[in-house]
Formats: C-alpha cells, sequence, structure tokens
C-alpha cells in the first residue's frame, strides 16, 4: 500500500481530532465537550469529536471514515498513553490509508485525569496539551518504518540453574547459544546444595544432568572463566567482547584426572577453598568440585609456587600426560555477534558481619546458610557431616530467620526462599545429627506448591520454633547450663517473654542480595535496575522478565529473590520471549532516528563518542559524521549535543518541538 | 552624487571596532566610498539626526548598524533608519547577538547603575547622585537624557532586520562581499547571514587533530598554560567554541594560536549558541563521578563568560531572577 508520499508533507493540514471519554476515566475528571469544542475552532482542525472509547473497533473505524469521508491528513487522538495504544491508532490511520506517523496521541488520562482532583484545572490542562499537539501535528512528515535481520544467535549470561535452564531451551529449539559464566564451573549456587526444598531431592540429581547437557551440547557454546567485557549495538544485532580468563590448563586437552593435582609440590591443600565458603582447603591447582563443568583443572595464579617465585618444578606439568598445563596461557578476547542477550547473573547472600549483634566471624560456633549447605553435602568439606570448626558434633543448633532481610537497618525485603530453606536445614541437621533444632523466625512464610505441608511435617518432627526476632548471639554464660554455649536471645512474641536459648551452633539465614557488582552490570548491558538493586523488569506483571532495553532479557534471582521453581519457570519464559523474537527473524525499527546533515556537519567528531548504542561514526573520507540508523534508537543525545544544529530526529525536529512548547503556552 | 545609492552607518552599544572593521577595508575602502553616497557615518563624518528625518522614507538604499541597544536613544534611532531605509544590516556580534555588552543581562539595572555610580572603587558620590531623564540647569534650562532599559537587547528585537553580518568585528574580507552584494544587488534571501553556515571546525586547520573521543579531564584558561600551535582546542583543554561557531572568519584566532571565542554566533539552526557549546563540552568532560566532573569543571570559572560572551542577549533563558534580601525574588524584565 502506498501510503502517500513526502510530497504530501506539504499539503494544507486537514486534521481530525478525537478526545475519547474512557468510560468515566477521563470524562468523570474533566470537560470533554469543552476540549473539543476548543480544539474545533484551532485553524487546520476539520474535525473535532469525542467518543466513548477510541480504541474500541468502532473508536478506529470512526477515524477511519473521517480520513476518508474528509480527506483528512493529520490525525490527533488524546487519550491514554501512548505506551498502551499510539499502535492501535497508528495501525488505524495506516488501514484508511494514511501515513501513520501523521498522528499525534495526547496522553490525557494519565497525565491529566488521574493526577487532578480539580475539574477546571484539568480541563485548562488537557486544552493546552491538546493545542500543543495539534500545532505540532501540522509539522509531522512522511515516515517509514524500516526492517532489518534479526541475528538468530543468543548470549547467556550467567549459568547458574536460569542461564542454564534457558540456554538449554534456546539450543534444544535450534538457536546457537553462547553461554558466558565467570566462575570456573556452571552451576551458581544450586552446585552448593545437597538437597532442596520442599521435596529435598537431591539438588545433584536433578542439576548435573543439565550441567553436563550444557557441555555437551551442539548448539551451546560454552566459556566458563570468563566475562562480558564490552557490549555495542541494539536488539536484533549487538556486538559482544567477552574477556576469558586464563586457567593455565588448556581446556581442550584436559580429562579432569586430577594427577597435576595429586602431584602438585604442594603434598596438602592449603589454600581457603572458594567453593566450600572457606570450610576446606584446596591446592593452587584444582578442581572447584567434584561435578564441576567444564570438568577441567586449573591453576590459581595467586597462590601457584610458579607465578608466586618462577621457581617450582612444575611437578604438575611433568604429571600430565596430555600436556594440558600452559602456564603462558594468556587472556582471550573473543568478539561475537548476537541477536539477543538473556541475563541470568542471579544473587549474593548478605554479608552477616554486617549484623554485628550475631557474631558472624567473632563466635566460631556461628555460621551461615551456604556454609551449612556446604557441611550436609557429601561432597563437601567434611563429607556431609555436619562438625562445629573444633570438630565437635553440635548438640543443639539455633537457626536465625531473617538475617539481612525484612530489617529496615539493612535490607527491607523478604528474600523469599530463607524460611524455606531454614526449614530444609532444620530437616537436615537434625536428620545428620540428632540435635534439638531451634528455628526463630518472625513470620513463617510457604507460599508455595508442598510448602506449608512441609513446614507442617517439620513440626512433626520436633523441631522447635520460637516467634520472635533474636536481638543478639553472645558466649555470656548466665547459668551453668549456658556455659560454654552461645546463648540467643530473643523476645518470644507468642509467649510473650524473652526466651535465653544455649545451643552449640548458629546459623544465620542470610538474605538474598543484588550482586555488589549489579550496577556495573546493568551499565554494560544499558538496563536499568530497581532502588534496591536488582535488574528491573520492563513491567512487574506483564512483562516480569522484558528489560526497558529491547532484545535483552532477564531470569532468575538476577531479577528479584526467588526459589528455584520460579527461576526455572522464568528462564523459560525469558528463553521463549527470546525464541519469538528469533523466529520472527526480522526487527522492525522505529522511524523516530537521527540523521546527519552532511552539508552543515562540520566535522566536530562530538557526537561521535556519545551515543549509547554506538551508533555514531566518523567518516573520515568526506570528515563527518554518520549515524548508522538501523543502531540509532533515537534517544536524542547526539542531536542535543551537535554544537553546530546539523543532527535532526525524526518525529523531534524543531519546528515540531517548538510549536509543541507554543502550543502549551498559548493560554487564552 | 544623485543616482548612487544611499548608505548609512550607525552604532548604538558598543566599542567602536565595527567602525575601524570598516576603515580597515584599506584601498576598498575607496572604491565602496566612491560608489556609494553616504548619508550618515558618526564616527567620521558629521551629520545630524534631522537630516535623516528629512529625507524620504526608503531612500537610503542600506543602512549598516552596529552595537547592540540598552537606551531609548539607540532605540528611536534604529527606528528611524528603519524607516528611511530599504534594507537594515546587523553589523557584527553587539547587533546580532547582544555582544559583550549583553554580559551585563548577569545583572539587574538598579545593581548596575549603583555599582557605577556608588560602589566602584574610583567613585565618590557622597550625595549619591544619579543621571536623571530630565534636569534643570541654574538658568532655567532643561537637559534629557536617554533611558537607560533593563536589559541588553540585539538589534533584531528592537527592528526588523534585513541581514546579518557576524563577527567581533565582521572581517574585511565578508563586509566587502557584503557590500558587494549589495551594491550588485546579488543578495541571498531576507534573513540571511551573510556569512557560512558551517560550524568553524569545519574550516580549522586543527581539525584533523581533534580525537573522536574527547574525554577531557582537565580544562584550562589560555592565559595560564602554554598552548601546542598544532594540536585543536578542545583536544589540549582550552574551551574553544569553534564547534558552536559559525564560520567564516577564516579561524583567524586559531591561527593567532588563541582558541575561538564564538564571536560569529551560532548556526542559522542552533537558537542558543552557549546552550550548545555546553552541552557538548558537558558531554566530553570525563570523568562520571560527581567530585571529579566538578574537579574537572572547575577549570572553568566564568561559564557565563565562556560560553555566551558574545550572546547572553540572545540566550533562551531569559529574565534572570534577582533575589532582593527581605522582597524575595523579582523577575528581571
Ligand atoms: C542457602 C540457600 C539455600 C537455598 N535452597 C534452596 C532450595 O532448597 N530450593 C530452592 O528452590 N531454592 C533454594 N535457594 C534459592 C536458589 O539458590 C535460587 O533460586 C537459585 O540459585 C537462583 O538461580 P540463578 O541462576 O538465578 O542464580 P545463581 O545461582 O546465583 O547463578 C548465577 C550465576 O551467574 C554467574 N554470574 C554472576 N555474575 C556474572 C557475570 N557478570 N558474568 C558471568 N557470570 C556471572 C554466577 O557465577 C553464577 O554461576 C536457596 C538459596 C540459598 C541462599
Ligand atoms: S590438567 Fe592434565 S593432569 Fe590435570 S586434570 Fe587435566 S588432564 Fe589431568
Ligand atoms: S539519537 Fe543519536 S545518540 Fe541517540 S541513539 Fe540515535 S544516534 Fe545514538
Ligand atoms: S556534532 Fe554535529 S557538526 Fe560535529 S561532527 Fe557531529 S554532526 Fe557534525
Ligand atoms: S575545536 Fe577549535 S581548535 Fe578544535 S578543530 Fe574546532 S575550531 Fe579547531
Amino acid at each position: 500500500m502506498n501510503l502517500n508520499d513526502k510530497i504530501s508533507d506539504k499539503a494544507p493540514a486537514r486534521i481530525g481530532f478525537y478526545i475519547c471519554h474512557c468510560g468515566t476515566n477521563i470524562a468523570g475528571a474533566l470537560d470533554v465537550p469543552a476540549v473539543r469544542d476548543y480544539v474545533a475552532k484551532m485553524p487546520g482542525v476539520i474535525v473535532a469529536r469525542d467518543y466513548k472509547y477510541m480504541c474500541s473497533d468502532p473508536g478506529q473505524e470512526l477515524l477511519g471514515k473521517d480520513i476518508t469521508e474528509h480527506k483528512l491528513n493529520r490525525i490527533v487522538v488524546a487519550s491514554c498513553s501512548p505506551l498502551l495504544h499510539e499502535n492501535t491508532f497508528r495501525k488505524a490511520l495506516e488501514k484508511a490509508g494514511l501515513n501513520p506517523f501523521y498522528f499525534q496521541m495526547v496522553n490525557i488520562r494519565e497525565h491529566v485525569a488521574w493526577v487532578h482532583t480539580d475539574k477546571p484545572g484539568a480541563t485548562r490542562k488537557a486544552k493546552d496539551l491538546c493545542s500543543a499537539a495539534v500545532r505540532r501535528v501540522k509539522f509531522h512528515k512522511f515516515l517509514e518504518k524500516k526492517k532489518v535481520p534479526y541475528h538468530p544467535d543468543v548470549l547467556v549470561v550467567g549459568a547458574g540453574i536460569a542461564g542454564i535452564q534457558a540456554a538449554l531451551t534456546m539450543a534444544n529449539a535450534g538457536k546457537k547459544v553462547y553461554l558466558v559464566e565467570r566462575e570456573p564451573s556452571i552451576g551458581g549456587h544450586m552446585a552448593m546444595f545437597d538437597k532442596t526444598f520442599p521435596t529435598l531431592d537431591c539438588a545433584a540429581c536433578i542439576l548435573t544432568p543439565k550441567m553436563s547437557a550444557v557441555k555437551s551440547h551442539p548448539n551451546i557454546t560454552l566459556w566458563t572463566y570468563s566475562e562480558v567485557a564490552k557490549t555495542e549495538g541494539s536488539a536484533g544485532n549487538f556486538k559482544v567482547t567477552v574477556k576469558r580468563k586464563p586457567r593455565y590448563v588448556k581446556e581442550e586437552l584436559c580429562v579432569g584426572c586430577n594427577d597435576c593435582i595429586d602431584n602438585c609440590v604442594f603434598k596438602e591443600p592449603k589454600f581457603a577453598d572458594e567453593f566450600n565458603m572457606g570450610l576446606g582447603k584446596r591446592k593452587p591447582v584444582y578442581m572447584p568440585f567434584p561435578q564441576a563443568t567444564p570438568h577441567v583443572a586449573l591453576i590459581d595464579a595467586e597462590t601457584c609456587l610458579h607465578f608466586k617465585t618462577g621457581k617450582c618444578k612444575q611437578s604438575c606439568a611433568e604429571a600430565c600426560d596430555r600436556k594440558a598445563i600452559d602456564f603462558n596461557q594468556k587472556e582471550e578476547i573473543k568478539e561475537i555477534q548476537v541477536g539477543t542477550l538473556l541475563l541470568a547473573t542471579g544473587f549474593e547472600v548478605f554479608d552477616a558481619a554486617k549484623d554485628p549483634y550475631y557474631g558472624y566471624g567473632v563466635h566460631p560456633g556461628v555460621y551461615t546458610s551456604l556454609e551449612i549447605e556446604r557441611l550436609v553435602n557429601a561432597s563437601g568439606p567434611t563429607n556431609g557431616e555436619i562438625v562445629l570448626r573444633d570438630g565437635r558434633k553440635p548438640k543443639s543448633v539455633g537457626i536465625i530467620h531473617c538475617v539481612g532481610s525484612r530489617d529496615a537497618k539493612t535490607n527491607k525485603w523478604c528474600s523469599r526462599v530463607c524460611c524455606m530453606y531454614s526449614l530444609k536445614l532444620a530437616h537436615l541437621i537434625k536428620e545428620h545429627t540428632g540435635a534439638e533444632v531451634y528455628n526463630f523466625y518472625i513470620d513463617m512464610r510457604t507460599p508455595g506448591k508442598m510448602y506449608e505441608e512441609f513446614y507442617d511435617r517439620l513440626l512433626e518432627e520436633g523441631v522447635h520454633f520460637v516467634r520472635g526476632r533474636v536481638s543478639e548471639v553472645s558466649d555470656f554464660a548466665m547459668s551453668p547450663e549456658e556455659e560454654g554455649k552461645l546463648i540467643l536471645r530473643a523476645e518470644d512474641t507468642l509467649a510473650g517473654f524473652v526466651r535465653r536459648v544455649p545451643v552449640d551452633m548458629v546459623v544465620l539465614s542470610t538474605g538474598l542480595t543484588p550482586k555488589k557488582d549489579s550496577q556495573t552490570v546493568a551499565r554494560l548491558f544499558n538496563i536499568g535496575r530497581s532502588p534496591e538493586g536488582f535488574f528491573q523488569e520492563r513491567h512487574p506483571k506483564l512483562a516480569p522478565v522484558n528489560t526497558f532495553t529491547d532484545g535483552i532479557f532477564i531470569a532468575g534471582c538476577c531479577q528479584g529473590p526467588k526459589d528455584i521453581p520460579d527461576t526455572v519457570a522464568q528462564a523459560g519464559a525469558a528463553a521463549a520471549e527470546a525464541l519469538a523474537l528469533i523466529d520472527k527473524a526480522y526487527i522492525e525499527l522505529e522511524p523516530d532516528t537521527a540523521f546527519v546533515v552532511e552539508d552543515t556537519c562540520s566535522g566536530c567528531k562530538s557526537c561521535v563518542p556519545l551515543c549509547p548504542y554506538t551508533a555514531v561514526s566518523f567518516d573520515e573520507v568526506k570528515k563527518k559524521a554518520v549515524i548508522n540508523e538501523t543502531l540509532c534508537k533515537g534517544c536524542g543525545t547526539c542531536v542535543a549535543a551537535c554544537p553546530s544544529g546539523s543532527i535532526k530526529q525524526n518525529l523531534f525536529e524543531d519546528e515540531q518541538i517548538f510549536s509543541e512548547i507554543e502550543g502549551v503556552l498559548t493560554n487564552d | 552624487m544623485a543616482d548612487k545609492p544611499k548608505i548609512a552607518f550607525y552604532w548604538c552599544a558598543s566599542c567602536g571596532g565595527c567602525e575601524e572593521a570598516v576603515v580597515d577595508l584599506a584601498e576598498d575602502i575607496l572604491s565602496v566610498v566612491s560608489a556609494v553616497d553616504i548619508v550618515l557615518w558618526p564616527v567620521a563624518m558629521d551629520f545630524k539626526k534631522a537630516d535623516i528625518e528629512a529625507m524620504p522614507d526608503g531612500s537610503i538604499a542600506a543602512s549598516l548598524i552596529n552595537g547592540a541597544i540598552r537606551t531609548s536613544e539607540q532605540e528611536e534611532f534604529v527606528r528611524l533608519l528603519r524607516k528611511k531605509s530599504g534594507a537594515v544590516i546587523s553589523f557584527g556580534s553587539c547587533a546580532c547577538t547582544g555582544g559583550i555588552p549583553s554580559l551585563a543581562n548577569q545583572f539587574e539595572k538598579e545593581r548596575i547603575l549603583s555599582y557605577v555610580y556608588e560602589q566602584a572603587p574610583s567613585v565618590i558620590n557622597e550625595l549619591k547622585t544619579r543621571p536623571q531623564l530630565e534636569s534643570k540647569g541654574d538658568e532655567g534650562h532643561s537637559l534629557e537624557l536617554p533611558a537607560f532599559r533593563e536589559m541588553v537587547r540585539p538589534l533584531d528585537e528592537v527592528i526588523k532586520v534585513d541581514y546579518y553580518l557576524p563577527g567581533c568585528p565582521p572581517t574585511p574580507k565578508l563586509i566587502k562581499e557584503a557590500v558587494t552584494a549589495l551594491l550588485t544587488g546579488k543578495l541571498p534571501p531576507a534573513g540571511s547571514t551573510l556569512a557560512p553556515d558551517t560550524a568553524l571546525c569545519e574550516e580549522c586547520p586543527r581539525k584533523d587533530s581533534k580525537p573522536a573521543d574527547l574525554a577531557i579531564s582537565e580544562f584550562k584558561m589560555p592565559s595560564g598554560a602554554v598552548i601546542d600551535p598544532e594540536k585543536c582546542m578542545l583536544a589540549q583543554g582550552f574551551i574553544c567554541m569553534g564547534p558552536a561557531t559559525r564560520g567564516g572568519c577564516e579561524a583567524l584566532c586559531i591561527k593567532g594560536n588563541m582558541p575561538c571565542t564564538g564571536c560569529f554566533g551560532p548556526t542559522s539552526r542552533v537558537k542558543d549558541q552557549g546552550a550548545k557549546m555546553l552541552s557538548c563540552v558537558a558531554s566530553s568532560a570525563a570523568g562520571k563521578e560527581d567530585a571529579e566532573i566538578d574537579k574537572t569543571l572547575a577549570g572553568i570559572p566564568d561559564p557565563v563568560g565562556t560560553f555566551y560572551r558574545y550572546g547572553l542577549a540572545k540566550c533562551r533563558l531569559r529574565g534572570k531572577a534577582d533575589r532582593v534580601p527581605g522582597k524575595g525574588v523579582r523577575q528581571k524584565a
């Protein structure tokens, strides 16, 4: 369909104006007929109407009929937010044979009706905004949407359960997936757990098959020990630079036989082992954990004798008959082209030392929940035995919920999983040690399928529950039975008095927080964060895995605290959203892009570094700036910055903006 | 003589440099003088206002008016010239964009007068005498002085202007071209500026040395640093108004190893030269954190004088509010 052409830009404006009642949403808050009559008198306005629901089929048909009958060439609709219905009305114009960009929408619902209570004032403001739109729309020009191919490959960042699930879903659909993980192995937090609530199924048993599926999948390129260093471009066409840290072991040669580790000059493991939260030790050459994927050793240059002194006899390298060890490995830079990015960078647990009353780091008997996860784990530092740092088996254990959650002094939010994992740990501790277990909680939050049932089961198992926030953990004994113990002091809000409970071991159920580098990562990918620092979804209900940047999705705990079932569901949703974009195969570019007026550009280069989407470059032959309209997202930064006024932006040209301002300010 | 086109030169709030520029045409001035009939040129010849008033309307081919407008007398005279002239040419930065005199728009009229007549260190005025619009002499005669307006305005805010000739002062080359165009009738559409419409960087000999990823971490003043004679000024940390300033000066200042200060005003597409340069410089400043940014910007001690040296009268932000103790905020006219 030929929708007019550039010549029609110059034809005298014949404007149709429509004001919507939105039921009583708008009509109840301002005088709709008065606004209609006010606009009807403006120069160029041919028809001015009001209608109950402009977005309804009859509303759109009314618009189309007027365009044909009255030969309208510009349309203004005053109704709700353009976010909701701009597309609806543009389509209605298009259907009636008018270029969809000869259109301006006025938001008199969110900007007027919903925010004002004074009816005459609201009517006045609506008139001003409508008059601005009517003046502006005269300067609208013929524009076309361009289609560009959408690159089918995907990059998933973070390989916890969220990243793994999303990568597998998309790879199974035949898409090529790059999976980048910062740590030497994939698996994230879930790989650290022994059992998972509420089913108590073995975490490794359900996770490791997925981990090996990732490793062996023909469509997945897995880069562990790697990080994204730079992203450029936009939806459909991202260019991403990935840094691969040297592990000093050639991934393609190593078979994970552990000979190097056995033959390391350090006969005994000596260095704190990260995966076991420092509860165990490892050598400078090590395997993160038995099921680590990829199953490849790595050397930690910080502790390796060769890197520290240059004087090691390198017995590990000698022991490796596959000659996999390479002390000269360098950081590797990979550049890839993808259409979609999916972020699944997970969470961090609250730093327990920030809550000084609980004595973490002071009393050896105080542990974090993640440490206990490692202690109960059969492949953990104690082979699954729950023992104190001095080797004793605890006879009594206190578990404190909500450490760094629901607390005005630290983090206000509920971390959603701590009650449930505290119940899980209570069960496991009881099962492993037979100890008396006390759970101190504020409210027991068990929303989820089979979750409340799990709580009931714990009640039956004889775990004690005290409702109240623990005020302090101390080793100050006030009676003989408190001697040598840690004493938890809490007001039992159900019983109505303060309890002192002496125990051997204290477990702090630390909450889930955004990762420390979440701001840097958000900037790197040009997405937003919500106030507490988790990545911001586009809409809390209707677009939970989308971000405000097209082509970038989020899944799992990087978006907010959640358990594994929710994480996996989100990962699936994000993968489906990504697949929908990829399978469409092209992306339509909004025409509100910027362009350089070559004749007048002085070549000052001021604009070149400013574009957040790297759409601006410098043509060294012509000595002029050029904008790649495929990359331009119409943010307007370069337009505002060009000191000679040589960049224009479609739909935001000076005459459009100035006439709009005039419209708002002309108050008669 | 009657057949020669009549030309008027006039000056308002200006320094006299624009007059000097006309004289600077050197031998070319003679050919101009012989080709036209100069009916008004206060700096060089003696004419009276009444002579002009006596002329028929529209009989002056062109009036070249320099200087900004501050007083009632200037308003009166340029209105008269407008009536008598076919074309009015706004000559030089002060007429076009307010020029240096319009830097006074930072201050309220009352503050200016009280400083000049009372507070300035060189003033002794115990009676706090101020010039009056009208004063009576001892012998009964009365004396009238022009009114001092609230603000300095460019010429085109007082009368309709047909052409603009920018520069502080306009270069001899541009003046000659403008006069030639006038005499031959080969003029661009009314409202045009008689200079190129690209920014100075285009014709700057240092253009190639300007990097694309300018990240300025320290701004320097030309008075306090050695200037590399080859490298782009901005790349060295000197504020150069070149990117936001209309070309046509042939980069005279840059060739003299001084940064552009912006006297040619903005291009036709820009409404506010200072604001444009500010946003351009702000985006080239290195540093992301507030403290770093503050440190960098401390190198520009006088932002208004730097970015609006010649254009404050055209600044979009008008009517600077003055906080008068006890009276709250008062808006300037
Ligand atoms: C103590 C404890 C016990 C729990 N027990 C249970 C349970 O029993 N059942 C249950 O359902 N839930 C449980 N949870 C919740 C569960 O851990 C989360 O739901 C789940 O791990 C979230 O997965 P994720 O992939 O979003 O994040 P993560 O597991 O945190 O994975 C994120 C991954 O991304 C990587 N990464 C981070 N940043 C980058 C980067 N910039 N570049 C590259 N890679 C990066 C990380 O290294 C990590 O591998 C528990 C949580 C805790 C703290
Ligand atoms: S590096 Fe060699 S010795 Fe070490 S685990 Fe790999 S294959 Fe075995
Ligand atoms: S408007 Fe300019 S800065 Fe913004 S995306 Fe487009 S080219 Fe880049
Ligand atoms: S900022 Fe403007 S004048 Fe300078 S290079 Fe960019 S488009 Fe050209
Ligand atoms: S900024 Fe100044 S010195 Fe640099 S290229 Fe432009 S005019 Fe020349």
